[in-house]
């Protein structure tokens, strides 16, 4: 009865973790500019590892397996966001125009 | 000195995780070996300090996280659903906000939660000015009203004093 | 399910790949790689999971931090045309 539970309740997660994989690369491919594409991309970092690493970790019970996972979960939560900053600053140096920018407070798009 | 042994410890750890052999006492002593190899060249480089082994802030951590992955989650689905809808009614913006860390290691704390939560990503910082980009001007209100900046300094006021 | 899974992450692979051929800037197609990258780490997990083979997991792991170095290293080339450490002002006319 538990197993089953446990098993439906690991699904939702890899089924979730599956979706939303999808649509963070979908924004990749819709979104206009490389600013905005690196928020679909941290979708994929975030949520989409997040899901389905859980949802295999139910599945591998309490052991070395779900230790495992949880440190890859652990390591992709660190480097993502250095790389995304890194990505960022170093477009910005190189001049991309970003798409549909409105100046809202500060200065803009310019390298500091 | 203490802060070397609990990172010698934390490295074990590790090891023991990703190794798996808890019987034979050969492959634990080459671990040891390791162990105590890697503490000794990080000791030597001088990185053991309240930055490169941040053990005080292990108690505030067990309260920050869960909160910033609930963060997470929420600032998602507002993410895929601005992905999703045929219209795509994204409005990105630049702007700078001023954060309130007094430490290098608090404001990289903070620019790397601000990365981590979608919707919003710090691009530079000089000092204490964040110039970031956000997906929408809800994610950028999100930012400006400052409740993850104030988690943040919470987090890293014990560290005030120097360890 | 876990194939169900693995055929998700191969599609939004294969979604990645179009935008690194699209571009238009070199810096859409690092932000592809360094997905499809983080893609690989899940899919190897999931393959690990489907042929029962936990050894996989090790391989992820691995990778994922390959590919976190690849992502900062290709970046840092771009960024400053070389990979090594910039040299000064006061070297550069010493030499």
């Amino acid at each position: 009865m538990t197993t089953t539970l446990l098993d439906v309740i690991s699904w939702a997660f890899l089924l979730i973790g599956g979706a939303s994989v999808i649509i963070g690369t979908l924004g990749i491919l819709r979104l206009p500019d490389v600013y905005t594409r690196m928020h679909a991309a941290s979708i994929t970092d975030t949520l989409g590892a997040g899901m389905i690493v859980a949802g295999l970790a139910i599945q591998g019970g309490f052991s070395l397996v779900s230790a495992k996972l949880f440190l890859i979960f652990v390591f992709l939560l660190f480097t993502s966001p250095v790389s995304t900053h890194a990505l960022a600053k170093a477009a910005l140096t190189a001049g991309v125009t970003p798409a549909g920018t409105d100046r809202k407070s500060g200065k803009g798009a310019e390298a500091p | 000195m203490l802060r070397s042994l609990s990172l010698g410890a934390v490295l074990f750890a590790t090891w023991l995780l990703l190794s798996g052999f808890y019987d034979d006492p050969l492959l634990l002593g080459l671990g040891v070996v390791s162990t105590v190899l890697v503490v000794y060249i990080a000791h030597r480089m001088d990185v053991i300090d309240h930055e490169g082994h941040p053990v005080q802030l292990s108690f505030g951590g067990v309260m920050y996280w869960p909160w910033l992955l609930w963060e997470i989650v929420k600032s998602n689905i507002g993410v895929a659903k601005v992905i999703l809808s045929p219209s795509m009614p994204a409005t990105p913006v630049f702007f700078k906000i001023k954060s309130s860390q007094k430490t290098d290691l608090g404001r990289t704390i903070y620019a790397n939660s601000i990365t981590l939560t979608p919707g919003t990503i710090t691009v530079a910082i000089d000092g204490e000015d964040f110039l970031i980009h956000a997906l929408t001007r809800e994610g950028a209100k999100g930012v400006m009203s400052g409740k993850m900046d104030r988690k943040v300094s919470r987090l890293e006021a014990p560290s005030e004093t120097p360890a | 399910m876990f194939g169900a899974v693995a055929a998700a992450l191969l599609v939004a692979m294969g979604m990645a790949i179009i935008r690194a051929l699209k571009g238009p800037t070199v810096f859409d197609r690092i932000l592809s790689v360094n997905t499809f990258g983080t893609k690989t780490v899940l899919l190897i997990a999931v393959i690990g999971f489907l042929q029962k083979r936990p050894d996989f997991l090790d391989i992820a792991l691995v990778y994922a931090l390959i590919n976190f170095i690849t992502t900062i290293a290709v970046l840092k080339f771009f960024e400053f045309s070389h990979l090594g450490t910039p040299i000064g002002e006061e070297e550069a006319e010493d030499l």
